[in-house]
């Protein structure tokens, strides 16, 4: 994969219209309100798409015919929230294979509203082995590789509170996030119990929001609107899928070999990042994907978001868009720290633009730390 | 008697020893002929050698809680224990995971302790399906 490190570009990024509450649009609105959006973003015409990529409800053959596009490539690889990531690396392949010129990556989700969705997929192993104690919603298992993460590692409510101070910190920055106020540590320990050791603002919010990626070839990308913003690297893995299944509780094996491709492929090292995208559904996710990566030992991942490291000004910004934490979590969110990374590798954040920012990582998660994606981006070759 | 558990839904072909037995009072776990690996879920090859022999094996129902959350409500309609309730991840010394609740002891976390010794607990619901909860040991 390494001859193919900076051979794909992304230059067209956007959300639906809006993101937020949002019960007067559709799902597959707000698919193809991204759409639109992140192919005018990238100065394309909707007709020159012919790669199609998405994951959660909607087919690529749907997004293909309710865009009006017959697409020579489809992908609808669903592994969870990350698959959106994951996807990168597979038009990066596409692309570079001929296969399709303009590669389309879609995410909608009415996961708030609930507007223009139908409930149902197979609960035939957590229906009987998991929810008849009252398992269901991802707070009820990923609590368990947090307290785990604390048993072995002596990590405190503290700590976790941290990650979600210094993301509210980066939302007040972003006019887009749903809660901008600031909070402190001590919010974070008083908000409403939920599931020790989370309490209310240890979780995501609950949103309808949409976004999408475009990516063509280095050499046509020149011609776009915007900036190109280079995919230097590429990884995904999968470890489980239900908790009890979990390689080495609490840390993340998917991860590790996701993020252990894509350096490779980019050819960087942990040292080399001036800002990262973290998939954060709960404020102990970013420390332990810090682990997973190799970033530090595990146990010490908290310390990377200390007042004047991830915060907003501080040494290595994390999660500069406020995060699933408190901009917008639809559900699969996997899309969202992409288009931030564009936004900061282009320079168009405004207010919380990392100056000089030049490489950028984005690593996700789908599930519970069951499946990761990684990539690497820059501004430059 | 109103069911305050969701049932488990649905029982599949491969899991059947598993609710038989509990029916009867014993922990089943399917356990690989080949390599003796002890696993759950319950599956028609084995995880570890991928052997399509697979039998049974009477657990010892005594292991350790690998991990919990304290529960401050539900988020299933169909859960309807008075909340707080401790969600628990149970190790069995025979090795594989499963989740349970932990009853019998006061869901506080200066109380409940990861690896702490539990027992099993066998709990009927109706005349079909009795379900595996899990108290401190001893
Ligand atoms: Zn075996």
């Amino acid at each position: 994969m390494k001859e193919l490190s900076n051979s794909v570009c992304i230059v067209g990024v956007e959300e639906s219209d809006e993101v937020g509450k949002l019960p007067g649009v559709s799902q597959l609105s707000l698919h193809l309100q991204a759409c639109h959006n992140a192919v005018a973003d990238a100065g394309l015409k909707m007709s020159e798409v012919d790669g199609i990529f998405t994951a959660g409800q909607h087919s690529p053959a749907l997004l293909g015919e309710a865009l009006g596009v017959n697409p020579r490539y489809v992908d609808g690889t669903s592994v969870g929230g990350c698959s959106f990531i994951i996807m990168v690396g597979h038009a990066l392949l596409a692309l570079h294979h001929g296969l399709c010129d303009v590669a389309l990556i879609s995410h909608g989700e009415s996961g708030r509203s609930g507007t223009g969705v139908t409930r149902g997929r197979d609960t035939s192993l957590s229906g009987q082995f998991e929810m008849p104690y009252g398992f269901g919603g991802a707070p009820t298992y990923f609590g368990m590789i947090t307290n785990r993460h604390m048993h072995e590692y002596g990590t405190t409510l503290e700590d976790w509170a941290k990650v979600a101070v210094s993301t509210r910190a980066w939302a007040g920055l972003n006019p887009k996030a749903m809660f901008r106020d600031p909070i402190t540590v001590q919010d974070v320990l008083d908000s409403r119990p939920m599931f020790y050791p989370f309490n209310l603002l240890n979780i995501c919010l609950v949103t309808d929001a949409g976004g999408a990626v475009v990516l063509t070839r280095a050499d046509r990308a020149q011609d776009c609107a915007k900036k190109p913003v280079y995919v230097r690297g590429a990884g995904e893995g999968t470890d489980h899928v239900f908790v009890t299944e979990m390689e080495e509780l609490p840390l993340s094996v998917a991860t590790r070999n996701s993020g252990k491709k894509a350096f490779e492929m980019a050819g960087v090292s942990h040292g080399d990042f001036d800002h990262i995208m973290l998939y954060d559904a709960f404020s102990s996710g970013p420390p332990i994907m810090l682990e997973s990566l190799g970033f530090c030992e595990p146990g010490e991942g908290c310390s990377f978001f200390d007042e004047g490291k991830s915060t907003p000004g501080g040494s290595l910004p994390i999660n500069t868009n406020g995060g699933g934490l408190s901009y917008t979590h639809s559900g699969m969110y996997g899309i969202f720290p992409i288009i931030e990374a564009v936004r900061q590798q282009r320079g168009e954040c405004g207010d919380r633009q990392v100056p000089g920012a030049s490489l950028s990582l984005v690593n996700g998660m789908g599930g519970m730390l069951s499946a990761a994606g990684t990539i690497v981006l820059s501004n430059q070759k | 008697m109103e069911l305050k558990r969701p049932l488990p839904t649905p029982m599949t072909p491969e899991a059947k020893p598993y609710w038989d037995g509990l029916k009867e009072g014993k922990l089943m776990m399917p356990k690989c002929d080949d390599c003796g690996h002890v696993f759950f879920y319950p599956r028609i090859a084995c995880p570890s050698c991928h052997s399509r022999s697979v039998g049974w094996m009477q657990a010892s129902g005594k292991g350790k809680l690998f991990s919990f959350e304290i529960a401050h409500r539900s988020l299933n309609p169909a859960f309807k224990i008075e909340a707080p309730y401790i969600l628990a991840m149970i190790e069995l010394e025979e090795g594989p995971r499963m989740m349970s609740n932990l009853i019998n002891i006061d869901p506080d976390p200066t109380v409940v302790k990861c690896d702490m010794p539990v027992e099993v607990v066998f709990e009927k619901q109706n005349d079909d399906v009795t379900i595996a909860l899990f108290q401190p040991a001893g």
